[in-house]
């Protein structure tokens, strides 16, 4: 078990307004860790830092022992919260991109996952539901042999039956060293693939724990703890 | 998903809610599946990620429950070959006497809730039993 993310004091102001206000946290190895908060609680904001979109205002943000740059990048695999792809490409044009950007791309895997969800590598994105795009590109990104993937929002604008897939997906496809970060606000869908949850609020951690420990102490699901602690 | 031809259950099989610890609700399906004799004595159960998969869970979560029962003696690992159920048959009845006891004591409670004493139960499940045979 190694130490993948290690921040602190992390802030994050846009102007007047604090996104993130002195963030500590560190992110080990071998875990499916949700990320969650009510809209505007700096959850974004955070992945933004990690995958260097942004930068810290104050405090340290460290991936593996080293700042937020190249190296960081070739091991961490970003599915952001919006699209970043041409919608004139093919899929099989995104797929040639990828695999000649990323290293440890693996486009065999790809083709297999795209099959299995009906989707045509012909296809232009332009073409495709907001739903079918959506996972495309969550397909692009768990075809990486990353150490850390960061979904935000991965799984938002697609229908029960893929999310069912697409979270079948995730947990078949990713190495057990590496660890997944996922945003959501879709707790119930997604909490029993997850084993750690850090609970985000007004740019502030209030929570970082083991799903199962939780369960235990509070006799509830997280979902439950969640409208509990974000009581509006 | 490949390599999950050939796991016993169907993924609705494993019915799990988000209020309890999700690897005790594991351990208490596994428990089941091997006395009821889906699981035999000595058979080789999935590997760990395939069953998560199936599970749709954590595969640490996963982990624990196999853990936990492998405390419990219930399963055995083979260093190089995986996990086992055990073949010790005695112990599997002992669980099986278990889950009857557990069961009932459950039932009991509610029948007391409910507001029915011993011997009025007994005597509606001396009904319902004719019933059934009936």
């Amino acid at each position: 078990m190694n130490t993948l993310v290690t921040c602190k004091e992390l802030t994050k102001t846009y102007g007047k307004k604090t996104a993130l206000n002195h963030v500590s946290l560190e992110i080990e190895s071998g875990h499916i860790i949700g990320l969650l908060g009510p809209n505007g609680s700096g959850k974004t904001t955070f992945i933004k830092l990690l995958n260097g979109l942004l930068t810290p205002t104050s405090g340290e943000l460290y991936v593996k022992k080293l700042p937020v740059g190249i190296e960081s990048k070739k091991i961490i695999s970003y599915l952001p919260d919006q699209t970043y792809l041409n919608m004139n490409n093919t899929v099989q044009d995104v797929l040639d991109y990828f695999g000649a950007f990323y290293a440890d791309f693996e486009k065999d895997r790809a083709y297999q996952m795209l099959e299995s969800l009906k989707i045509s590598p012909k296809d232009k994105l332009k073409s495709m539901s907001k739903g079918t795009k959506e996972k495309v590109q969550l397909i692009l990104v768990m075809s990486r042999r990353a150490e850390l993937y960061v979904l935000d929002e991965p799984i938002a604008g697609v229908d029960p039956a893929a999310r069912d897939y697409i979270l079948q997906t995730i947990l078949t496809n990713y190495d057990p060293e590496a660890s997944i970060l996922i945003s959501t606000h879709l707790i119930s869908d997604i909490e029993n693939i997850l084993d750690q949850v850090i609970f985000i609020k007004e740019g502030e951690i209030c929570l970082q724990a083991s799903v199962d420990d939780i369960r235990m102490q509070h006799q509830k699901s997280i979902d439950a703890l969640f409208r509990e602690v974000f009581k509006c | 998903m490949e390599g999950t031809k050939n796991i016993k259950h169907s993924e609705n099989e494993w019915h799990l809610t988000s209020d309890r610890p999700v690897f005790i609700q594991i351990m208490e399906k596994l428990k089941l599946d091997i006395v009821t004799g889906i699981y035999q004595p000595g058979d080789k159960l999935p590997s760990v990620r395939d069953l998560a998969g199936e599970a749709a869970v954590n595969p640490n979560t996963m982990q624990r429950a196999f853990s936990e029962l492998e405390r419990e003696g219930l399963v055995y690992t083979q260093r190089t070959n995986g996990r086992f159920i055990t073949e010790d048959i005695t112990m599997i009845d002992q669980l099986k006497e278990q889950m009857a006891l557990d069961a009932i004591s459950q039932f009991l409670k509610s029948m007391e809730q409910l507001g029915f004493s011993d011997e009025e139960t007994m005597k509606l499940i001396k009904e319902a039993l004719k019933e059934e045979t009936a």
